[in-house]
């Protein structure tokens, strides 16, 4: 992005993130986002002003390290159930629009 | 100030102890709720969706076990409400959120199971703001809940439906989820006692994540040996949450009204702030009075840290968030969107997601994904995780010197719907809440008093906050604060 870190995103900012986070956003919408987006960040920059040189970050609060489960086979949920909740089915599969070849958008 | 609480609840502990023994019927208690909510949760909407046929049954099956012999367990009979971004079979999962205002579990989260084991009975899925991003609940899809104290004022957030569903009995406890402030702020808001357990100590599974790394479930109730109460059925180590402690877990509910012989208690200057509303202060400065005449010590100790703790965690939270929420994508389930002719699957994505998600939701997407692009991660993110073991190491430096720490919940009380309509000056409400997160340690809000504002009462909430694991002593601390006030 254009700016150095601190200093407020510009439009053409906002509206890479906001493909960044598959978010349609309104050409009319733009100017609210960056304005609230910069107000945030401008609070943020506080961060900048701390010292931090050879402090280890911490991503997490505990020492916790991941457990493993036994590799044996469970009991798994239907198809049927898993299919309630989707927006579009054909016969047991979810529904998509075409990804591949003429007119996909992949 | 004057105290102005209704009549005391019974102990949760009481009431079913007589439901067990068959003095008092769980069906005639669902009832008496059930009623209550016909008659005031049009004004308060506290729900997004009531089970009364789930909760009538369930109430007759425990009846019936009674009759027949059997014990339903330690909270039967008890009638919980439950914030609607923790999943169940029964009814709907909204998250308050348009993108999910259809989805049904196909499962039910750690913390169901384990209430149900124990007798609970639930009565219906509680408001939110939008997948518990807000410090109001005026973020909810599905229109704001109101404070059963003041209904021109908000109930706090995220989990504002709960704590005002305790707050307006329309239950005898409620869950809900504390990310940054979010079971503790609206406890102070409305009035009751809401506890965010240590990270670790009680399974997410099933609550729909929002920032993994900070998330928490916990209780609200009327009272601090309630709070032990539900604590105790749902905590503990779980293997569908492979962040949950091996670290033994005791039962507190038995233990709860022990005294502690020369507690040390923490106060922070930084939490005797200019910010603090005088009513909030004037709160803080009685319980500290208070203290000292149960007998405890009161310890300076000092937080600096205090203020960066929201900058740090408007990085962190939205980082998490970003990420966690990508999973909405109109594919698997939630809102899909219709596309137009020449519309991909990208369009499918951008769209439904644009349509499903809110203004805050998606404000905190864009936020957490500007801090974790390129350019930029090192500036925020790592930055803030490195703030992250400051704040946590300031803790532990304060713990060395004081039993718990003792503040402000809340810089203020109650305040009337629009008044935060600027996002960060929402933010900044969660000043004492959100390093509770961030260090990972268990923090509870008690009531305080009141404060008397246009002729109307509102709760004022104090926070105690302890190391980690350190429950126990949370609890027995909290509940001398209770009793003294």
């Amino acid at each position: 992005m254009s700016d150095t870190t601190g200093s407020a995103p510009t439009d053409a900012d906002i509206l890479k993130i906001a493909r960044l986070s598959r978010l349609s956003l309104p050409a009319s919408q733009v100017g609210t986002v960056r304005t609230q987006l910069s107000s945030i960040l401008g609070h943020i920059a506080k961060l900048q002003a701390l010292p931090t040189e050879g402090v280890e970050p911490m991503a997490h609060p505990m020492k916790i390290v991941n457990r493993l489960a036994s590799d044996e086979p469970g009991a798994c949920m239907p198809v049927e159930e898993f299919l309630k909740n989707a927006p579009a089915v054909e016969g047991r599969y979810l529904a998509v629009p075409k990804v591949l070849g003429e007119g996909g958008g992949a | 100030m004057s105290a102005t609480a209704p009549a005391a609840v019974r102990p949760i502990a009481e009431i079913c102890a007589e439901v067990r023994q068959g003095h008092l019927s769980a069906r005639t208690r669902v009832e008496g709720f059930l009623a209550a909510i016909a008659a005031k949760d049009g004004e308060i909407h506290a729900f997004n969706e009531v089970h009364a046929d789930a909760a009538l049954k369930r109430a007759d099956a425990i009846d019936a076990a009674v009759k027949a012999g059997f014990n339903p367990g330690p909270l039967a009979g008890a009638v919980i409400a439950v914030k609607d971004n923790i999943v169940m079979r029964e009814g709907k999962t909204t998250c308050s959120s348009k993108m999910l205002a259809n989805y049904r579990s196909p499962f039910n989260a750690t913390v169901i199971d384990r209430l149900s084991m124990a007798g609970a009975i639930f009565i219906g899925k509680t408001n939110l703001d939008e997948f518990a991003m807000g410090s109001s609940t005026e973020n909810s899809a599905f229109g704001p809940t109101r404070n059963p104290w003041d209904t021109s004022r908000v109930p706090g957030g995220s989990s504002g439906g709960s704590a005002a569903a305790v707050a307006a009995r329309f239950c005898d406890a409620a869950l809900g989820s504390d990310t940054g402030g979010s079971i503790r702020q609206p406890a102070a808001l409305c009035g009751c006692v809401g506890l965010k357990p240590t990270y670790g100590r009680v399974s997410r599974h099933g609550l729909v994540a929002f920032g993994s790394s900070l998330d928490q479930i916990g209780p609200f109730t009327h009272s601090v040996g309630d709070a032990a109460l539900i604590y105790d059925a749902i905590a503990g180590r779980d293997d569908h949450d492979s962040t949950t402690s091996d670290i033994a877990c005791e039962p507190l509910a038995a233990k709860v009204r022990e005294p502690i012989k020369g507690l040390r208690v923490g106060v922070p200057r930084e939490y005797r702030s200019d910010a603090n509303a005088p009513e909030v202060a004037a709160a803080l400065e009685k319980a500290i009075a208070s203290a000292r005449a149960f007998g405890a010590e009161i310890v300076d100790v000092d937080l600096p840290l205090t203020d960066i703790g929201i900058s740090t965690y408007y990085v962190i939270a939205p980082a998490e968030a970003s990420s966690n929420l990508a999973r909405y994508d109109g594919i698997r389930y939630g809102h899909r969107a219709k596309l137009e002719a020449g519309e991909d699957l990208e369009d499918l994505y951008s769209k439904s997601r644009a349509e499903g998600f809110g203004p805050e939701v998606q404000r905190r997407i864009m936020l957490g994904t500007y801090v974790l692009s390129s350019g930029y991660y090192d500036a925020y993110y790592k930055r803030a995780l490195q703030a992250r073991r400051l704040i946590k190491d300031e803790f532990d430096r304060a713990f060395a010197k004081c039993d718990v720490v003792l503040g402000p919940t809340s810089p203020m009380v109650a305040f009337p719907f629009g008044g935060k309509s600027d996002p960060l000056s929402m933010y900044l409400c969660d000043v004492y809440t959100v390093n509770t997160n961030i260090a990972g340690i268990p923090g509870i809000s008690i009531n305080a008093g009141f404060a008397e504002v246009g002729g109307k009462h509102l709760p004022i909430g104090i926070q105690l906050q302890a190391p980690a694991f350190a429950e126990e002593l949370l609890l027995r601390a909290a509940a001398m604060f209770e009793r003294a006030s």
